[in-house]
């Protein structure tokens, strides 16, 4: 019993050691950095009162927290990019659902090629397949020039479709569309046929089976999709940077300025707490309302 | 009155015929079953009552309307699957609820029926439990009171008992009795088990190899197989090699491998010459030790070889004169005791005229 006990500790030991040296700490760290003052050429203000100079800020404050209430722009980066995350994790539902119900309803021989199909783009590097869209959606692309063709048919002028939110959008949605794919598939999967035919024998037509059988069954895969899509879009930087426009600004490109561009550590790492906060709660409300409704596990 | 007639229907899959041009008459109230081994068709003619399968040729006439284009949800059956099928997102009241729901009944009035129906099956207060959080039992009847709320005019059962165990399978078939009873639903039962069929159905359809053998009341078809297949399929029967030899109009004389000239009661269409077996259940055997006087018309001396003791009764393997074999049957009426002879006892074994009869082969 004891040395089963010990055998436990001893498996999770590494990738606890890992956690604590590579998540608690640096956490621990940004923390306390987001209550300093910025250094003058970046990097951090020194804490104690530097002898024979008397310029500049030292010591801990919680000016950068105001500063991030004060300025309602700062909330409305967040908002944006909640709205983008939420509206690619619908996207993505949409779009992966009826894929992966055509995966899980084909034959078993047929069902790990096409979820190899899905998984396949992984094999190409993520900013080459976001330096692709650039290209697709480019005003030279004949892409953009069929949809402006179509739109000029009902007298509609030319759209830019690069650097704007529906660019940001597609990325998005295309790079996280697997992430939805993969769980959905391995619950619809595991779903046993008989209850549709039960269904059907009890008088529900073809949209009441999907409605009252497969749909209330597919919740848990479709949560646990969500939350593979929405927490990494939430922090996304790469996508909004190299298909966005000016205006389309989210957290993660907020984040990277302050360390990258404006040098500010301090107000960085307050902008990262609260992202973190922020995923904290998303990710509580998820395991909540996935065991709310998996209570017929 | 006929309630659901079955014409020339016809289903095979690639070469294999699983259902043999087969005609059935269902009559409105009765408990009917269907029969046979596990590949004989019938859970195939079940899905195809169902709508699950379209027959590869004929009809299916529900008061005398074809329904072979009517989809399974538009059909007034309902079926009760072998796995039960019970929706595990769904309560049991949710899951009795379904059917009315589905037929868009009101809230109100699938409330009061669902709980009108939870007090009948005696489940009141399981209404919000989920189907895995109840025994084999409670599904079972979860899954009947689905089946027969929203009064379907034909319930299909496929295998229902089949995962229970023996002791609560006999409590469940009084039960599924009791409820037809109540219903007053037309039943079709399809099982492998012939106590089962036995015990349940009104009429039986003995099934093989995508064709019905027989069709008849349970006691008809135990006493009065029509074939050898029916004879051996249910129940045990002794079974001796037997060759005609006289038809009269109300006998045959048999001649038995190891046995002689014997008579059984006459069947049409035998003829003389005719090779086959001669029947006789074990239990309809009589065994008396070799010193008693017996009366029966046939009467062979044997010995013991060997016995099965079941508890309430015990079977005897019996060597009959020219190394005939059979067994018979009797119960264990002798308090204390576990038979009531033993192994080498001579004895002899004798049974009426009416219990032999000849099947052909």
């Amino acid at each position: 019993m004891i040395t089963h006990r010990r055998a436990k500790w001893l498996m999770s030991g590494p990738p606890l050691l890992f956690l604590l040296v590579f998540f608690a700490a640096p956490s621990l760290i940004m923390i306390f950095t987001s209550f300093r003052f910025p250094g003058e050429f970046g990097g951090l203000a020194p804490i104690s009162i530097p002898t024979g100079e008397n310029n500049g800020n030292y010591g801990l404050t919680i000016e950068t927290y105001q500063f991030f209430f004060s300025d309602i722009i700062y909330l409305e980066i967040f908002l944006k990019s909640f709205a983008i995350a939420t509206l690619t994790t619908l996207l993505c539902i949409i779009m992966a659902y009826p894929l992966a119900l055509l995966i899980a309803r084909s034959e078993k021989k047929f069902r790990n090629l096409m979820i190899m199909l899905v998984v396949l783009p992984f094999a190409s590097n993520f900013l080459i397949r976001i330096y692709a869209w650039m290209i697709i959606l480019g005003p030279e692309s004949a892409f953009s020039q069929l949809i402006n063709s179509i739109l000029a048919i009902f007298g509609v002028a030319p759209v830019t479709l690069l650097f704007s939110s529906f660019a940001v959008l597609i990325g998005m949605v295309y790079v996280h569309l697997p992430f939805m794919i993969l769980p959905l598939y391995t619950n619809l999967e595991k779903h046993d046929p008989i209850l549709l035919d039960a269904a059907q024998d009890l008088g529900a037509n073809g949209w009441q089976r999907f409605w009252y059988v497969t749909w209330p069954q597919s919740l848990p895969g479709i949560l646990s999709g969500s939350a593979l899509v929405f927490i990494p879009v939430l922090g996304m930087f790469a996508i909004p940077d190299i298909l966005g426009g000016t205006d389309d600004i989210m957290i993660g490109n907020l984040i990277k300025d302050q360390f990258l561009g404006t040098r500010d550590w301090p107000f960085g790492s307050t902008l990262s707490i609260m992202l973190t906060l922020t995923v904290l709660c998303i990710a509580g409300l998820f395991s909540w309302f996935a065991r709310y409704q998996t209570r017929f596990l | 009155m006929t309630l659901l007639e079955i014409r020339n229907i016809t289903k095979r899959f690639g070469n294999f015929v699983a259902v043999d041009d087969i005609n059935l008459d269902i009559k409105a109230g009765e408990f009917f079953t269907l029969l046979g081994p596990s590949g004989c068709g019938k859970t195939t003619l079940l899905r195809m009552i169902a709508g699950f399968d379209a027959p590869d040729s004929g009809e299916i006439l529900l008061d005398g309307h074809n329904i072979i284009d009517v989809p399974p949800e538009k059909r007034p059956f309902h079926t009760v699957f072998q796995s039960y099928a019970l929706f595990p997102h769904m309560t049991v009241a949710d899951n009795i609820g379904f059917p009315l729901k589905m037929s868009g009944k009101s809230l109100e009035e699938i409330n009061t029926r669902v709980a009108s129906t939870l007090k009948e099956v005696e489940l009141s207060q399981f209404a919000d439990r989920y189907p895995h959080e109840l025994s084999g039992g409670q599904k079972q009847r979860v899954a009947f009171a689905r089946g027969l709320i929203n009064k379907p005019r034909l319930l299909l059962l496929d295998e229902p008992l089949g995962a229970l165990d023996e002791k609560l399978r006999e409590n469940m078939q009084r039960e599924l009795i009791n409820l037809q009873a109540e219903a007053g639903v037309t039943f079709i039962y399809v099982t492998h088990a012939q106590n089962e069929a036995l015990a349940l159905s009104h009429r039986i359809a003995i099934m093989n190899q995508g064709r019905i053998e027989q069709i008849g009341e349970p006691s008809r078809i135990y006493n009065y197989p029509v074939n050898r297949f029916v004879a051996d399929f249910i129940g045990k029967i002794n079974m001796l090699d037997a060759t005609v030899i006289k038809t009269s109009s109300s006998h045959l004389t048999l001649k038995v491998a190891g046995l002689g000239e014997v008579t059984v009661p006459a069947r049409d269409g035998i003829k003389v010459n005719d090779r086959g077996v001669m029947a006789v259940r074990p239990e309809q055997i009589r065994m008396v030790a070799q010193t008693s006087e017996i009366a029966d018309e046939f009467q062979f001396t044997g010995k013991i070889k060997d016995f099965f003791y079941i508890g309430d009764v015990t079977t005897y393997i019996i060597d009959l004169a020219n190394s005939t074999r059979i067994e018979a049957l009797l119960p264990n009426s002798l308090p204390g005791h576990a038979k009531l002879f033993e192994i080498g006892d001579p004895i002899i074994v004798s049974w009426q005229e009416q219990s032999a009869q000849f099947l052909l082969n």
